[in-house]
């Protein structure tokens, strides 16, 4: 390599890497930290950016655990301004991990009292969705059976070998789900009991795509060969929504006694260079605007009340009345222990 | 005159070891001493290593990458032969088809393995296994293959007009040549299944656990850093004692036959040849044809019956992603190509202080790590050692480039150093005391002899910058998604629309990787058969 190029070569790399540095200090830029599933459509976020006069920029660090512990690790000196998707699994571990300012948005007005799990308001509310049991409709119709109606029906004879779970301890739904069981079981030696009856019956996944992509016979990619699996209460309504083609009915439905109520909250990240913006971002996210667009780009439900919800969304799933929940707290202080305890059960 | 060299000397020196030693040491070692730093503390951690469920982890690491490593070099070496001694029409296409698998996302193979194989196998080691193979003989073909068909066959030739068998031929002649070529393949085998991720926890369930997996658990779910870190540590300890026994191997077995500096024309198949070629690339066919055909048909497999409907999504928007699918390609490219030029750099200075001085030895090992390093704990080391003016890289473009020849690197050294060894000093010494000055002679003579090989290492380097997916997840901002990221965004959600444009995605990804390496071998080589 002659050095003339050597020097353009570098020249080249300094402009690209002061370029880059440029854009992330400038005041005109407010960077929004999240996981993978987050989503924004392209009119929401130049909404966004036409009202503040901010650039939105996005950075997806992993799934919900990935992405706080990167978080709780820049904690002081984060890589944006604000953070979302911080779930009540999560909460007691993002508050004490001193990652977030306080911010109490004006919207917060607007949002039930149930979904504000954060009462020091280092994080507020922004969505909500269930983990539930999901069944195969075509299944059980063609094999003449019932379909599951309670956690106890997937223990009757005719139920085993039927239902795919995700490992708590590696997936988010899977926890979701331990964390329902004893939620309904009660928090002495029924859960565990009940997972030892289960465990025959069951299989168990490290992720949700293989459960449901590959293990599941009702999801529109592969087919499995079992007809229930542990996923989202909005399946049905993103089945019919991305199924490609019309559908009069969802090909899958949700065991409604079974499902886990969470809520996802957003903060503003302590040391943020842009802490103005980060405000208005977090107002944003509760804004109408925002608000109405989740169900069809996140496939989970508005906090705020009042928001319409579409129209797929009325028809195949509306959200549940009262799933069953399990307090911050108790999942801060109980959650690794019940993960061992579901490990040694299930798996040893 | 004496002065002039030394300085000269002094600065070839900088050059080939401290280059790569500066970057490494920037970009891989600062990270992971900042993250082991913020993990251990500084208390040793002796309980985690002593553990017996670490010492399970450890054990079954160990053997399932061994065993995935001989049986990749027994699945390809039919085919190495196949591609680089025999002529047939397709030989290039083949040839660049072999490393799709080696590009393509890990859960999207395991989920087509899960697809293809009966109930009962779906889960355990020799699923494990088989995608092990399935993924690595791309590695063993482009490695081994593009040696052999550099070795001059007149010997084989006089060995059968003697009277040696096929089988005494193949024990006695073409083993120990290709010796060094086995060598570095396997390595690098080695420590692709040693660190194997997606796979494992795909197809192994929760019941199997390499240290990688069980590393990214520990750091990502049950926020246990300092266990995280330990077991990384232990990871890196293990795969430098590995690449040190492999290295010296590599080096002792150190080619003493010489490399022609084109390929070998090779020959029409004859005799038992004929059925031996129709079998390997039937069983080829089969082996890696179908999981990827099964990926293409679904891609064009929409709900309205077959069409291009997913591949037109890829114009869209879409709420998987917060650009169009189709943008992907571009900034795969873009990111592939910077890595491939930073790989090739960093690669050639080793390879030739590998092998011309003692100092380049240890140089050796430390370019082979990071393919044994955890890629999650990389990912935070950067996220924490990047984070302070003047060295605040975290929103900077070209780590991602970087990062991902940090990977590519190894298989660069890999290859060309077996070939820099076989360069016969002596053409060089003949060169010299015919008059030539020593650039001519490294113009007209090492130039000419390493293209090739550079050739095959670049198309290498390519492929793996493109599939490399553990640290560009970490490290690729949303609005410039590579396409394995891309996939992986779209396999997440449910639905028809999104597990097809995954599909179609994968595809480009295929296409885009054969066009690459094919285009890496036209442009290095000369004669290249059919």
């Amino acid at each position: 390599m002659s050095r003339a190029t050597v020097v353009a070569v570098a020249a080249a790399v300094a402009i690209v890497g002061a370029r880059a540095g440029l854009a992330a200090s400038g005041s005109g830029t407010v960077v929004l930290v999240t996981h993978d599933s987050f989503a924004i459509s392209k009119s929401t976020k130049a909404a966004f950016e036409k009202q503040s006069g901010l650039k939105l920029r996005t950075l997806q660090s992993g799934d919900a655990g990935a992405a706080l512990n990167r978080a709780l690790l820049t904690a002081g000196k984060p890589e944006g301004d604000v953070f979302f998707g911080v779930d009540n699994n999560l909460l007691s571990r993002a508050l004490a991990g001193k990652v977030f300012d306080k911010y109490t948005p004006a919207a917060l007005g607007q949002v039930d009292g149930y979904y504000d799990l954060d009462r020091s308001h280092h994080l507020v509310p922004i969505d909500h969705g269930d983990i539930c049991l999901v069944y195969d409709r075509a299944w059980f119709t063609k094999h003449a059976m019932r379909p599951p109606y309670t956690f106890e029906d997937l223990l009757q004879p005719g139920y085993a070998k039927l239902t795919v779970v995700e490992n708590p301890a590696t997936s988010t739904p899977g926890l979701a789900f331990m964390l329902a069981t004893v939620a309904h079981f009660g928090r002495g030696a029924a859960p565990w009991t009940y997972w030892r009856k289960l465990r025959r019956d069951v299989l168990v996944t490290n992720g949700w795509e293989e459960a449901y992509n590959a293990q599941f016979s009702g999801s529109s990619s592969h087919k499995g060969k079992r007809p229930i699996v542990v996923s989202y209460a909005s399946d049905p309504a993103a089945e019919v929504y991305f199924a490609g083609k019309p559908l009069a009915q969802a090909p899958v439905a949700v065991v409604r006694n079974t499902c886990f109520g969470q809520v996802e909250l957003a903060g503003v990240l302590r040391g943020a260079r842009n802490p103005d913006g980060a405000r208005k971002l977090v107002d944003f996210l509760l804004s109408k605007r925002f608000q109405t667009g989740i169900p069809l780009t996140m496939f989970v439900y508005p906090v705020r009340d009042k928001t319409p919800l579409p129209a797929v969304f009325k028809r195949f799933a509306l959200p549940m009345s009262s799933p069953l929940r399990l307090s911050p707290a108790t999942i801060g202080a109980n959650r690794d222990a019940w993960i061992r305890k579901w490990t040694d059960t299930v798996l040893r | 005159m004496l002065l002039k060299h030394k300085a000269t000397e002094t600065a070839a020196c900088i050059a080939l070891v401290g280059v790569p030693a500066a970057f490494l040491g920037l970009f891989f070692v600062y990270p992971l001493v900042a993250i082991f730093h913020r993990g251990l503390g500084s208390s040793f951690p002796t309980d985690v290593l002593t553990d017996p469920a670490t010492l399970r982890v450890v054990w079954f690491t160990v053997w399932q990458a061994l065993v995935s490593t001989a049986l990749t070099l027994v699945a390809g070496l039919p085919l190495v032969w196949a591609t680089a001694r025999v002529a047939f029409r397709g030989r290039g296409l083949v040839r660049a088809l072999v490393v799709v698998p080696f590009v393509l996302p890990t859960v999207v193979v395991a989920t087509a393995f899960l697809a293809l194989l009966p109930e009962s196998m779906q889960r355990g080691v020799v699923p494990i296994l088989l995608a092990h193979v399935f993924f690595n003989v791309a590695v063993v073909v482009r490695v081994v293959g593009g040696y052999w068909a550099r070795l001059d066959p007149s010997l084989w030739d006089v060995a059968a007009t003697l009277g040696a068998s096929p089988s005494r031929r193949f024990r006695e002649l073409t083993l120990p040549a290709l010796r060094p070529a086995l060598a570095a393949a396997s390595a690098l085998t080695f420590l692709f299944c040693f660190t194997s991720f997606g796979v494992i926890v795909i197809l192994g369930g929760p019941h199997f656990a390499t240290l990688e997996v069980d590393i990214y658990d520990l750091a990502t779910q049950s926020f246990d850093l300092r266990a995280a870190a330990a077991l990384s540590l232990l990871q890196l300890g293990a795969v430098a004692a590995i690449v040190a026994v492999s290295s010296s191997l590599e080096a002792r077995a150190g080619a003493r036959m010489p490399l022609a500096v084109e390929e070998v024309a090779a020959r029409r198949p004859r005799g038992w040849e004929r059925p031996a070629l129709a079998a390997i690339l039937d069983l080829a066919a089969l082996g890696f044809g179908l999981p990827l055909a099964a990926l293409v048909v679904r891609s064009f497999a929409t709900p309205a019956g077959a069409g291009l409907g997913f591949y037109r999504a890829l114009g869209h928007e879409t709420t998987a992603l917060l650009v169009e699918p189709w943008r992907a390609v571009e900034y795969s490219l873009v990111y592939a190509t910077a890595a491939t030029a930073i790989a090739l750099t960093l690669g050639t200075l080793a390879a030739i202080a590998l092998v011309q001085r003692r100092s380049g030895r240890w140089l050796d090992t430390v370019v082979m790590l990071p393919l044994g390093a955890s890629a999650v704990m990389l990912g935070y080391g950067f996220v924490i050692a990047f984070d302070t003016s003047p060295l605040d890289f975290r929103d900077a473009v070209w780590i991602i480039p970087v990062v991902q020849a940090l990977v590519a690197a190894p298989f660069v050294v890999r290859i060309l150093a077996p070939a820099l060894r076989a360069i016969d000093p002596r053409l060089r010494e003949a060169a010299a005391v015919l008059g030539a000055s020593p650039a001519r002679v490294r113009r007209e003579i090492d130039v000419p002899l390493v293209l090739r090989p550079l050739g095959v290492a670049a198309g290498l380097a390519f492929a793996i910058a493109l599939g490399e997916f553990g640290a560009t997840v970490f490290l690729a901002r949303s609005d410039r998604p590579t396409l394995p990221v891309a996939i992986f965004r779209f396999l997440e959600r449910p639905g028809a629309t999104n597990q097809g444009t995954a599909a179609a995605l994968c595809v480009v990804l295929m296409a885009v990787t054969v066009l690459a390496v094919g285009v890496a071998d036209r442009l290095t080589s000369r004669r290249i058969g059919l």
